[in-house]
């Protein structure tokens, strides 16, 4: 036992354990965005990351989405909030989020990738971090900017974007232990996959809409000859 | 008891009267969508009237022998309005009294005076007898050559043994401060320019040049002439641009061609997929044709296009109004959120659903632009910001205000006039109060009175609550003040962006120096703050370190 993890334990040996947990794979966010080659290995290989902090970085990113819709100054967003309805866009938001990582997991087997879902899911978690660093704050800076100082404010915004995107690839390269190149393969399949999961159940509901009319009619058909 | 007696009086006056003020509504004629306005969102909102109808000339009204036939233009010189009567091949001057515009004359034929006739006959392309003089009729009228492609023996007739010459399908008019009229006399292919007697002047034919293309035939269509005397024709079948003449009817060019348009499936569909065969039956990406022209005060030509299809509207490709310098390069100023279009949504379902289609345009001594609408038949008001002031007017027959195929439109001072192709009427709309007070303050603001600009702004805010170019013209007046923070509300609430940002830079400015002291403390505490707080960290973890090598020892 070193020396400095010991004195760690001795100054937060009145937190409860888990709490303790929860609060270290939350920090550990910030190794991961620096160093995400390394970062996102130790998270799902060395159990450095948690699904508790996995989902409170996806809420935190529906939270800012929200914030960032009513409150960046009007002069950079054109977004008609008066007909905006905010659980049908966290939908378009989440609902793709699931499916791609949904669809990754089901052909990581096809693509021998060792990630299974939690992995995936937590990867892509935390690979939204700079997201809801860069653009929580974003929000403070497009009220104290003016319309042609606008420059700023799409330079970070592009960057907190384009973070995300290379840490989601960095984070799927690790979690499945692939080579770039097979990656962006990956990636490229996933989306097939994603497609073909809506298809799938676009088809089911049909279906299943299809047979509770069919079952209905029966039975209004029976009530009425016994009646 | 009383009280209830009254309450039941004003209840009674109240039924008679309510159907009273309905009844009233209609018989204003206007339906409450008939003048609207496009917000931010795109939203259409209704607006009071801006213009509204105060004539409409027909032929009965005019005491016409015969009655006017799919008229196709109109020109205005100062109180004179000419209407283009293609169909019985003449044009009809008018001229405004007050409010009536009376008959002047009928211009039907020109005379070519002994001194222009060598000229006149040398411009126009006659027939020839095989010795090279002139051929001539039994009645020695002289005939053009016949059009390009047709078996008829000869062409239409153009002068007559007594030297005059008849107009064949003019389709436009046009007349300088001298009173010199130019006429585009299409199917006799020439532009024909005579004095204010009638008497002849001057032809601008067919361009000799080799960029010309001399298998085509010269069919004038549309014509504007600029101050120094320079013609600009609008011919069919040429898509270069503008047919431009020089004032002595040399020919110098085209000017302003429409940009080819095409979409990146069609060119991969066309050069990757199609046999040659097919290729060589279909056309070429070939510009298009502009639809109507107009030179404003400063000899800018403004030009509608019409050739478009929706999809061209959404990354504004379609352009369908342009302003084109002396180069030819379209520099229409555009700063609303949509360029100037027409109509930004429509119903889908309707018979009249489609892009709005601009066949005429004419322009303010203001430099606001009202351009004329046929898929709709309304009336597009921009100003020279590009900005939507209004929109008004409808398809349908046997009403004022409406139209059932509108292709023209001029302006005498702030009055409209739009000539109606079908019902073969010319309607003259004046403007409202609201119509004048929104003049009237942009016209204060060009002036340099932008406090009386404002107070007219207010005035029009009182009567449509929803006009943004009121709160950016209310705004404006309330930076030049020194108002930033109410400006700021103004500007936001027109979601003007650039005027809000420009507000909000003084606003800031002023904040900081106000506070700076507090800015400076608040950052001062927090260094403190956050000094104080590794402080203690230390000071803890010594602690524990201390307590731990304790332990251990």
């Amino acid at each position: 036992m070193s020396i400095t993890k010991s004195l760690n334990d001795a100054v937060a040996r009145r937190e409860h354990p888990r709490l303790r947990r929860y609060k270290e794979t939350l920090l550990y966010a910030k190794y991961v965005i620096f160093h995400p080659f390394d970062g996102f290995w130790d998270l799902v290989h060395e159990k450095r990351g948690s699904l508790a902090a996995a989902h409170t970085f996806v809420l935190l990113f529906l939270l800012t989405y929200v914030l960032k819709l009513m409150y960046t100054s009007f002069q950079f967003i054109t977004t008609a909030i008066q007909y905006i309805n905010i659980y049908e866009r966290w939908a378009s938001l989440l609902l793709p989020f699931l499916v791609l990582c949904l669809a990754n997991w089901s052909l990581s087997t096809l693509f021998d990738g060792k990630g299974r879902f939690k992995d995936i899911y937590m990867a892509m978690s935390y690979a939204l971090v700079p997201y809801i660093i860069i653009q929580l704050p974003l929000i403070l800076i497009s009220n104290v900017l003016a319309f042609d100082e606008g420059a700023f404010y799409t330079v970070l915004m592009s960057i907190s974007e384009l973070w995300c995107l290379f840490l989601a690839f960095v984070g799927l390269m690790e979690v499945h232990d692939f080579g770039p190149g097979k990656t962006l393969v990956s990636i490229v399949a996933t989306v097939f996959g994603a497609m073909v999961i809506l298809f799938l159940l676009l088809v089911f509901f049909s279906l299943l809409s299809d047979a509770f009319g069919y079952f209905t009619s029966m039975y209004r058909e029976i009530v009425f000859r016994l009646s | 008891m009383k009280k209830m007696r009254r309450l039941l009086a004003i209840l009674a006056v109240l039924t008679i009267l309510a159907p009273m003020t309905v009844a009233y509504a209609a018989e204003d004629g206007y339906s409450s969508t008939y003048t609207y306005n496009y917000d931010y969102w795109s939203e259409l909102r209704e607006s009071p009237d801006a213009y509204r109808v105060t004539d409409v000339i027909y032929s009965s009204s005019l005491a016409l022998e015969k009655a006017m036939r799919s008229p196709k233009s109109l020109f205005v010189r100062d109180q004179d309005l000419y209407i283009v009567d293609t169909g019985n091949n003449r044009i009809l001057q008018l001229t405004r009294i007050g409010t009536r515009f009376d008959l002047v004359r009928v211009i039907d034929q020109v005379t070519v005076g002994a001194d222009k006739l060598e000229e006149f006959m040398a411009a126009s392309d006659l027939m020839k007898n095989e010795d090279g003089t002139y051929l001539t009729d039994d009645d020695g009228s002289y005939y053009l050559k016949p059009p390009i492609g047709s078996a008829a023996e000869k062409g239409p007739m153009v002068l007559t043994s007594e030297n005059v010459t008849y107009f064949n399908n003019p389709n436009d008019v046009s007349v300088d401060p001298d009173g010199k009229i130019y006429v585009a006399d299409r199917d006799n292919n020439r532009v024909i320019v005579m004095n204010k007697d009638l008497e002849f002047v001057q032809l601008f034919t067919k361009p000799s040049d080799s960029t010309f293309d001399q298998n085509q035939a010269f069919l004038p269509n549309k014509l504007v002439v600029d101050t120094s005397g320079r013609v600009f024709v609008l011919a069919n079948n040429i898509n270069k641009g503008l047919v431009k003449f020089e004032a002595d009817g040399t020919f110098t060019g085209f000017i302003g061609a429409n940009p080819v348009t095409y979409n990146l499936w069609d060119y991969i569909w066309k050069t990757y997929f199609m046999t040659k065969e097919q290729r060589s039956q279909q056309a070429a990406f070939v510009p298009t044709e502009y639809q109507n022209i107009y030179i404003d005060k400063e000899g800018f030509i403004y030009a509608t296009n019409t050739s478009f299809s929706e999809y061209d509207l959404l990354w504004d490709n379609a352009k369908p109004i342009r302003r084109i310098n002396a180069v030819g390069q379209d520099i229409l100023v555009k700063n609303d959120r949509y360029p100037p279009i027409g109509d930004l949504e429509w119903v889908e379902q309707s018979s009249d659903h489609g892009p709005s289609k601009f066949y005429d345009i004419t322009v303010l001594d203001n430099d606001m632009y009202m351009a004329i609408d046929q898929t709709r038949g309304r009336v597009f008001g921009y100003d020279p910001q590009g900005i939507m002031l209004w929109s008004f007017g409808t398809t349908g027959v046997n009403a004022e205000g409406v139209f059932t195929r509108a292709n023209s439109i001029e302006h005498m001072g702030t009055d409209l006039l739009v000539l109606d192709e079908l019902d073969c009427s010319v309607t003259v709309f004046a403007p409202t109060e609201y119509g004048n007070l929104i003049y009237q303050a942009s016209e204060q603001y060009l002036r340099g009175d932008y406090d009386g600009s404002a107070e007219t702004w207010e005035k029009v805010l009182q009567l449509n609550a929803n006009y943004n170019l009121a709160f950016i013209g209310i705004g404006r007046s309330k930076m030049r003040a020194e108002e930033y923070e109410e400006a700021m509300a103004l500007f936001k609430m027109a979601h003007d962006r650039d005027n809000y940002g420009r507000a909000f830079r003084y606003y800031r400015k002023i904040w900081v120096e106000k506070n700076i002291l507090w800015v400076v403390l608040i950052i001062a505490v927090l260094v403190v703050f956050s000094f104080v707080r590794k402080t203690i960290r230390k000071v803890k973890w010594e602690v524990a370190a201390y307590e731990h090598n304790k332990v251990v020892k």
